[in-house]
């Protein structure tokens, strides 16, 4: 049987299945291989944040969505084209996001009356005629599996197990993927278990042959490779970005990295992508607490290394007394803080941009800190080297803001040329800079405000920094009121006097009258809604922050150009609160806070509104 | 002169050949604890005994946390780091482990190290961070003005505790031991040459030190310690450990018991050859809690010197050692290759 092959210019695809069905390895390899097909790709994982939910329950549902194109893509996608449900669960927790006339690839071995019942389906969906308005593909992919494993030496259990791979083949053949990285990736995962491996691979294959042979499905598709600029390019999520933006930023800086840091969700990669780097002299270090990693990361710095501490809301909280103190103390530090939903511990594996307030306000007395924000996953490695080079030349902590969203998605990433990285190295201070040889470690660069950074070893400028005021220049315990009220205002004019770049705005005509401003994770959305607007025929313009302190020093001005300023902001509307204070601009909040990113065609909806508000 | 002087504890910290004095030591900064405080003896005995270890000063930190000891970094004219309350052994554990060049020492008190920094200070022991930590125990909060601290006995009357408090204190050494520390002692603020003495033990291990300095707060704690202080009874109470020697003071003598125990006797009763011998380096901690735990009731009997003094991996010395081997396995980290690493596609 020839079967029908059609052309499609994108696809959203959304594995679903209980979290002990491996869906985020199903959902990594299909990217592997769409990657690998030279697709432009955006990923959402959404995933509980217990390892293992109670089996079968909505709880428990775990899912990946993958969104490939053949040209260049913003977001994971808003509607998925095609759910595979490995459960009733994953059915009933995922059928909503689902438009009508979709694809649903049901594992009909998993609707048993008491998964059915787990869940409060009266009847079975896939025989009661409920999921008539879509295309559904009924396939008892358990069995299959097991079918395809009988020759090996395998419990019934363990063949299960591979269902997911299975699944995976038959998505691969729908889908015109190359299978070679697959196999080869389950041959090295399970190197000490070969069995196992072949198991998988035969449950791959069985897949793929099942969708070229049965007539459930009786078209396959094709999606071309994306043209995007010429490079070399891989598949990156934000964490591992962001990893590597530090490890860049050392290299860049000459500074060895130490990290001092907590395990914490959805930050946690971040730890452990660094600890597998030693041989760039990274030092990594789990403290036993969130206020010893930062602490331990401002002692390195202090010793003359470039302090890093990773983290989500939680840590950011605990760690606030010590960012106080790389305040005053004016020495290079990073604080990341990959955002998650609180309060609290919230929900620790979804997405939020609720901290934006804590990172530039939460700390006791007037204590400046500049913050970072990036914008996509494979931004996290530019976002980590800008954070870097302001702490080191302004030696100062900086807040390196990144968000659920962006530490687990991924996208392809066209690769820099090391030799194009910016130089952000700094010389320690070696020379007493007072009179008669004497050294003032308060004694400041007349340009940025920095003061030296002399670090033990040093001989000459030992000298002493702390918690408590400082004298202006030497840096000796001072009360006096007037030099307080300099040093505060002079730690604010450091930070406030920080070279940022201008910001930049997206706008094709002349006479726009609405702008759409976003920070941090929401640029994909708003770009991707930006461009739906304008295909038909509206006109809006975008711009967004990556530096939300010191704001860039043409924000008020931009602000004020258009009729009207858009604000998306995945919280309360923290940002807008900020702008209004400051500028004295009546910015229109538009404010989700669901855990999960916006979706492209929602912003599009809420852009045409103001516009038709006009 | 101990046999561990100018040992492996100071071997990689950088030595100087100028003649140091206790002067060179002294930062320009006036002293400003009250007059009478046990500090300024400690301060003393400090700036006096770093002369002899024969570093370059600039390769010397003190960090403190917050609290009347903790202005001591101030008045030593070395590199300091006076932070945050309690926070003082996390911020020198990544000082030490990030920079093995470096003697670095943590000041702290009873309420910095024990109540709100109790987890650092357990952890930094476990780690056996090459960091020397002393501890003022004056068993009393002086920089709030006398509330009751972790180890003030119980039932204290303080100004939060106006009918007593009612928290069984810690006892330092016997909380010490019990996190695996591999050097612990504890010595008195007024006996400058004991003191010095273990100073001088205590920077000849690598690992991390634990130091208990008895230290008298005469505004809202005076004379905690009379008793070690009085000359009538201090000879008397106070057990002198030291190491391959009998644990005795001028009247009593330490025994083992029937079932294994430890008890402290009149020295007249029993003979030499019963008289347990000190022995610090010994693996097992069980004998040197046994001995921490002498002084319930406080003041009967109090052993002073080092309990434990053992051999064990150091923290920054294997954190360098795992560099070394990455990079002997995988060489120098080449940044373009990393970037590369992954499963990588080239477009155009």
């Amino acid at each position: 049987m020839t079967k029908q092959v059609q052309q499609l210019d994108r696809v959203i695809i959304r594995f679903a299945g209980d979290s002990g069905d491996g869906m985020q390895l199903t959902g990594d390899r299909f990217t592997a291989g769409t990657a690998e097909f030279g697709n432009d790709l955006s990923t959402l994982p959404n995933f509980p944040a217990e390892i293992r939910a109670p089996a079968g329950t909505l709880p428990g549902v775990s899912s990946f969505q993958l969104h490939f194109a053949d040209h260049d893509i913003l977001t994971p996608g808003d509607a998925p084209n095609v759910l595979v449900a490995m459960n009733p669960a994953a059915l009933k927790a995922n059928i909503g996001d689902l438009p009508r006339g979709a694809d649903i690839i049901a594992n009909t071995d998993e609707f048993t009356k008491r998964n059915l019942q787990k869940v409060g389906y009266a009847a079975n969906p896939l025989e009661d005629g409920s999921l008539a308005e879509w295309r559904l593909h009924a396939v008892p992919l358990t069995s299959l599996t097991v079918k395809a494993l009988e020759g090996f030496d395998l419990s019934k259990k363990d063949a299960e197990r591979s269902k997911n791979m299975f699944a995976l083949g038959l998505l691969s053949w729908l889908y015109h993927r190359p299978t070679e990285h697959t196999i080869k990736f389950l041959e090295q995962k399970f190197a000490k278990k070969p069995e196992i491996a072949k198991a998988n691979i035969a449950a791959f294959q069985s897949g793929w042959n099942f969708g070229e042979t049965t007539e459930s499905f009786s078209v396959s598709y094709e999606v071309k490779p994306a043209k995007l600029p010429p490079g070399v390019y891989r598949n990156i999520s934000g964490n591992q970005a962001l990893a590597y933006g530090l490890i860049a930023a050392s290299v860049q800086s000459k500074l060895p990295l130490f990290l001092g840091s907590y395990p914490i969700t959805p930050a946690s990669d971040i730890l452990h992508e660094l600890s597998r780097h030693k041989q760039f002299g990274i030092r990594t270090f789990q403290a036993e607490d969130e206020i010893a990693g930062v602490g331990a990361a401002l002692g390195a710095a202090f010793g003359g290394a470039l302090g890093v501490t990773t983290t989500s809301g939680p840590g950011v909280a605990l760690k606030a007394e010590t960012v106080g103190l790389a305040v005053t103390t004016e020495l290079p530090l990073i604080v990341v803080d990959v955002q998650r939903a609180g309060p609290s511990t919230g929900m620790p594996t979804k997405t939020e941009q609720t901290d934006l307030l804590m990172a530039l306000y939460g700390r006791n007395g007037e204590s400046p800190v500049p913050v970072v924000a990036a914008m996509s996953p494979s931004d996290c490695f530019d976002a980590a080297i800008e954070a870097v080079r302001i702490a080191v030349k302004y030696r100062t902590p900086v807040m390196l803001l990144s968000d659920g969203y962006l530490a687990n998605g991924s996208e392809p990433w066209r690769l820099p040329e090391v030799a194009d990285l910016p130089d952000i190295s700094q010389e320690y201070t070696t020379a007493p800079n007072g009179d008669d040889g004497a050294f003032l470690p308060y004694k400041r660069d007349t340009e940025t405000l920095a003061r030296p950074w002399a670090i033990p070893g040093t001989a000459g400028l030992e000298h002493r920094i702390g918690g408590i005021e400082k004298a202006d220049g030497t840096g000796n315990i001072s009360y006096d009121p007037d030099n307080h009220d300099l040093m505060v205002r002079t730690r604010a004019a450091k930070i406030a006097g920080i070279d940022v770049p201008d910001l930049e705005v997206d706008d094709l005509d002349d006479d726009t009258k609405v702008l759409v401003l976003g920070w941090g994770s929401t640029y994909g959305p708003i770009a991707a809604a930006v461009r739906r607007i304008r295909k038909d025929g509206g006109r809006v313009a975008q711009a967004h922050l990556r530096h939300l302190n010191p704001l860039p020093a043409n924000t008020g001005e931009v602000l004020k150009r258009y009729d009207k300023v858009l604000l998306p902001e995945i919280n309360l509307g923290q940002l807008a609160l900020l702008l209004r204070g400051r500028f004295l601009v009546d910015i229109i909040s538009y404010n989700r806070v669901r855990g999960l990113p916006f979706k492209a065609e929602e912003l599009a909806g809420v852009i045409q509104d103001v516009i038709d508000s006009e | 002169m101990s046999e561990h002087i100018n040992g492996k504890g100071l071997s990689l910290i950088p030595k100087t050949d100028v003649k140091q004095t206790l002067k060179d030591f002294k930062s320009d900064q006036e002293v400003r604890w009250c007059p009478g405080c046990g500090d300024y003896a400690i301060l003393a005995a400090v700036q006096s005994f770093l002369p002899e270890l024969g570093l370059r000063r600039e390769n010397i930190v003190f960090v403190s946390g917050i609290g009347c000891s903790s202005r001591f970094p101030y008045y030593l004219d070395t590199y300091g780091f006076h932070s945050i309350h309690g926070r003082a052994p996390a911020i020198a554990t990544g000082l030490a482990a990030s920079r093995p060049d470096l003697s670095v020492w943590v000041i702290t008190g009873d309420g910095d190290a024990l109540s709100i920094g109790g987890n650092h200070l357990i952890h930094a022991l476990r780690r056996n961070v090459n960091l020397n930590i002393l501890l003022f125990n004056n068993r009393i909060y002086g920089l709030t003005k006398g509330q009751y601290s972790p180890t003030s006995e119980v039932g204290k009357i303080t100004k939060s505790t106006p009918m007593g408090s009612l928290d069984k204190p810690f006892n330092p050494i016997s909380l010490a031991l019990g996190a695996e520390a591999s050097f612990v002692a504890r010595t008195l603020d007024s006996d400058r040459k004991h003191l010095q003495s273990v100073l001088r033990e205590a920077t000849a291990h690598r690992g991390t030190s634990l130091v208990e300095i008895y230290q008298n707060c005469n505004i809202f704690n005076d004379n905690a310690f009379e008793p070690m202080k009085d000359p009538e009874v201090r000879d008397d109470i106070m057990l002198r450990l030291e190491h391959g020697q009998p644990i005795v003071s001028a009247s009593k003598a330490v025994v083992r018991t029937a079932d294994g125990d430890i008890e402290v006797v009149p020295r007249a009763e029993v003979s030499e050859d019963r008289i347990l011998v000190h022995d610090a380096h010994r693996p097992d901690p069980s004998v040197a809690f046994a001995l921490s735990r002498l002084d319930e009731p406080a003041f009967q009997h109090v052993p002073i010197g080092i309990f434990r003094q053992v051999d064990r991996p150091v923290y920054d010395v294997l954190m360098a050692e795992q560099l070394e081997e990455a990079v002997a396995q995988q060489g120098r980290g080449d940044l373009g290759d990393l970037l590369m690493g992954g499963d990588t596609w080239r477009i155009g």
